[in-house]
């Protein structure tokens, strides 16, 4: 019997006039690859939120681990669930060491100083983006990749079994996107970990997901498996546009007409 | 970037702090030694040191460290470093509870009631407003912040203009920060030490908010009741300082400015700091306003301007590429 990390049971979610779901009924389980695609506008952020439980949804019921999030602490949810947002505030400086080790919050009391055991799993993190060398620089100085690593690289630091990523190869060159992505793929196949990620491009998200989330607008949602959700007709109609289906070595590939 | 050791920050400012209180105590329109003022008992020296030296210079303390206080937490609150306490009408509120009952000729005492009073309707009114429906952001408590203080302050000059000559010379006093008529802060003194507590358990949190509030929720922390919770805390301690010596701009806006730059980002570092720092600013300043223009005083508000201005001018040129604007 697979684990369920996350469910969500008939959701409706709503943000201003947009109607970004019905009754969405969801199961993200242990292990499995999760790739979220929609337009612009469609509500994919708001999605995200809302599983995070950073938003209440309109309707129904989202459980982590099988306890509703209305019951659970945010130190409690922060340590099963990482969440990584779209644009980064850093209105002070800080480190990108002292970035990371934030990522270590949800395990510590609110009393105590980091202990060396985080600072490994800080540093550990950085090696793991290949941001060794900026240790000491400061996150303000740095380019908008390298920041997007850094906040990944605290995601991990946070060492959550689900992990959900907003856009994570924005502003990331082709070796670090699937770097990144063949990284989240293992930590799900091998950790039994579970990753939902925003994408904007099919042919990532072909590559990586295992399980694909469509929001097609006005609250009609689409989602199971890769094999059954990537289908040009589909995909024609969740962008607009004509697509052409290329069959390559390493499966399906799609370009614009 | 470097990163400060805690124990030997604190204590190089623990050091300052002593060195300010000695030299506060030292200076005034008369000499005296403040050991002998404190061997012998009774005597007229002994009557100045206890009646005015020590109750001005402990009120120097604890007002910068309540202003240094209030300026961390707005700046985090507004997420933004530049953010000073009084930018939300926290003191013009103040200002004028304390501009009417100087018109009203009322003690001390109602003064200093009226000036809380005050400060805490302004606060309430911003928190009210700001919040509307729903959601408060930074830009949006920032703006009503802004523009009731912009409210206040032209209900402040209707006062001034209106008001006998002899009542408006005490009032610019009172504007512009004064400590001459300080008494022994008790009530201060426990606020502070609340407030200082406070802060500092709250400070991982902290540290997190400056990242952004959804970052911060992410990561575990309950980002819309510690919200609130700063806001309250630093509108106190704002509210507090003004009801102890008026209107003192940037101390509270410098102190936590000065320990950043040091490389004390740590909020865990920087409570204890800005009380120190905050402290020991005000204590120099309130010392240097009793002898520019000996014998007579400078309103201190006056001077921390006059010494903030250029000393904050240079710190944000000096460091350009570490704030973004």
């Amino acid at each position: 019997m697979p684990e369920s990390l996350l469910r969500c049971t008939g959701v409706d979610i709503e943000v201003g006039d947009v109607t970004v779901a019905l009754s969405l009924e969801l199961d993200i389980q242990a292990g499995q690859c999760w790739c979220l695609l929609g337009c612009n506008g469609i509500g994919k952020t708001t999605l995200l939120h809302t599983l995070a439980g950073l938003r209440v949804p309109a309707a129904g019921r989202i459980d982590l681990n099988g306890t509703p999030f209305k019951q659970l602490k945010r130190r409690h949810i922060a340590r099963q669930l990482g969440v990584l947002f779209q644009n980064s505030e850093d209105s002070f400086p800080a480190s990108v060491f002292e970035t990371v080790l934030q990522g270590r919050h949800p395990h510590l009391h609110s009393w105590q100083w980091e202990t060396d055991k985080d600072r490994e799993i800080a540093s550990g993190a950085l090696t793991r983006l290949d941001l060794g060398a900026l240790k000491n620089r400061n996150v303000q100085t740095l380019s908008g990749g390298e920041r997007q690593r850094v906040a990944i690289a605290t995601l991990l630091a946070q060492q959550t079994r689900l992990l959900f990523l907003d856009e994570p190869t924005n502003h990331l060159d082709l070796r670090h996107s699937l770097d990144i992505l063949d990284m989240l793929r293992a930590e799900c196949r091998d950790k039994g970990k579970a990753v939902l990620i925003v994408l904007h491009d099919i042919n990532l998200a072909a590559r990586f997901a295992d399980h694909i989330l469509l929001l097609l607008g006005d609250g009609e949602a689409r989602s199971g498996s890769k094999q059954e959700i990537l289908d040009t007709a589909l995909l024609e109609r969740l962008y607009g546009c004509r697509l052409i289906e290329l069959e390559t070595h390493t499966g399906t590939a799609w370009v614009p007409e | 970037m470097h990163r400060v050791r805690i124990i030997p920050l604190l204590s190089v400012l623990t050091v300052a702090a002593l060195l300010g209180a000695w030299f506060s105590l030292e200076t005034g329109s008369v000499s005296l030694s403040i050991r002998d003022a404190i061997q012998q008992p009774g005597s007229l020296n002994a009557q100045i040191f206890w009646e005015l030296r020590f109750p001005r210079t402990a009120t120097a303390f604890v007002t910068g460290a309540l202003l240094g206080i209030a300026g961390t937490l707005m700046q985090v609150l507004l997420r933004n470093p530049l953010a000073d306490p009084y930018i939300l009408g926290v003191s013009g509120g103040a200002s004028v509870g304390a501009l009417l009952a100087i018109l009203a000729g009322a003690s001390t005492l109602v003064l200093q009631s009226s000036a809380f009073g005050g400060a805490l309707l302004s606060t309430l009114l911003v928190f009210s407003l700001a919040h509307g429906q729903g959601n408060w952001d930074s830009t949006r408590l920032l703006l009503t912040g802004v523009v009731l203080a912009a409210g206040w302050g032209a209900i402040i000059s209707l006062l001034l203009a209106t008001s006998p000559g002899i009542q408006v010379q005490g009032m610019l006093f009172w504007l512009m920060g004064d400590l001459s008529a300080a008494q022994t802060p008790r009530v201060g003194s426990i606020v502070l030490v609340l407030l200082a507590a406070l802060a500092f358990m709250l400070s991982t949190s902290l540290n997190l908010l400056s990242g952004g509030e959804m970052r911060a929720a992410a990561l575990g922390v309950e980002s819309g009741k510690l919200r609130v919770t700063i806001y309250l805390l630093a509108s106190l301690a704002a509210a507090t300082a003004v009801t102890q010596a008026g209107n003192i701009g940037f101390i509270g806006l410098i102190a936590p400015h000065m320990l950043r730059l040091a490389g004390a980002r740590d909020h865990r570092v920087l409570i204890p700091g800005v009380v120190l720092l905050g402290g020991t600013l005000l204590l120099v300043a309130d010392g240097l306003s009793r002898l520019v223009i000996e014998p007579r005083q400078l309103p201190v508000g006056v001077l921390t301007a006059l010494l903030g201005v250029p000393l904050f001018l240079l710190l944000l040129y000096r460091s350009r590429g570490t704030y973004r604007a």
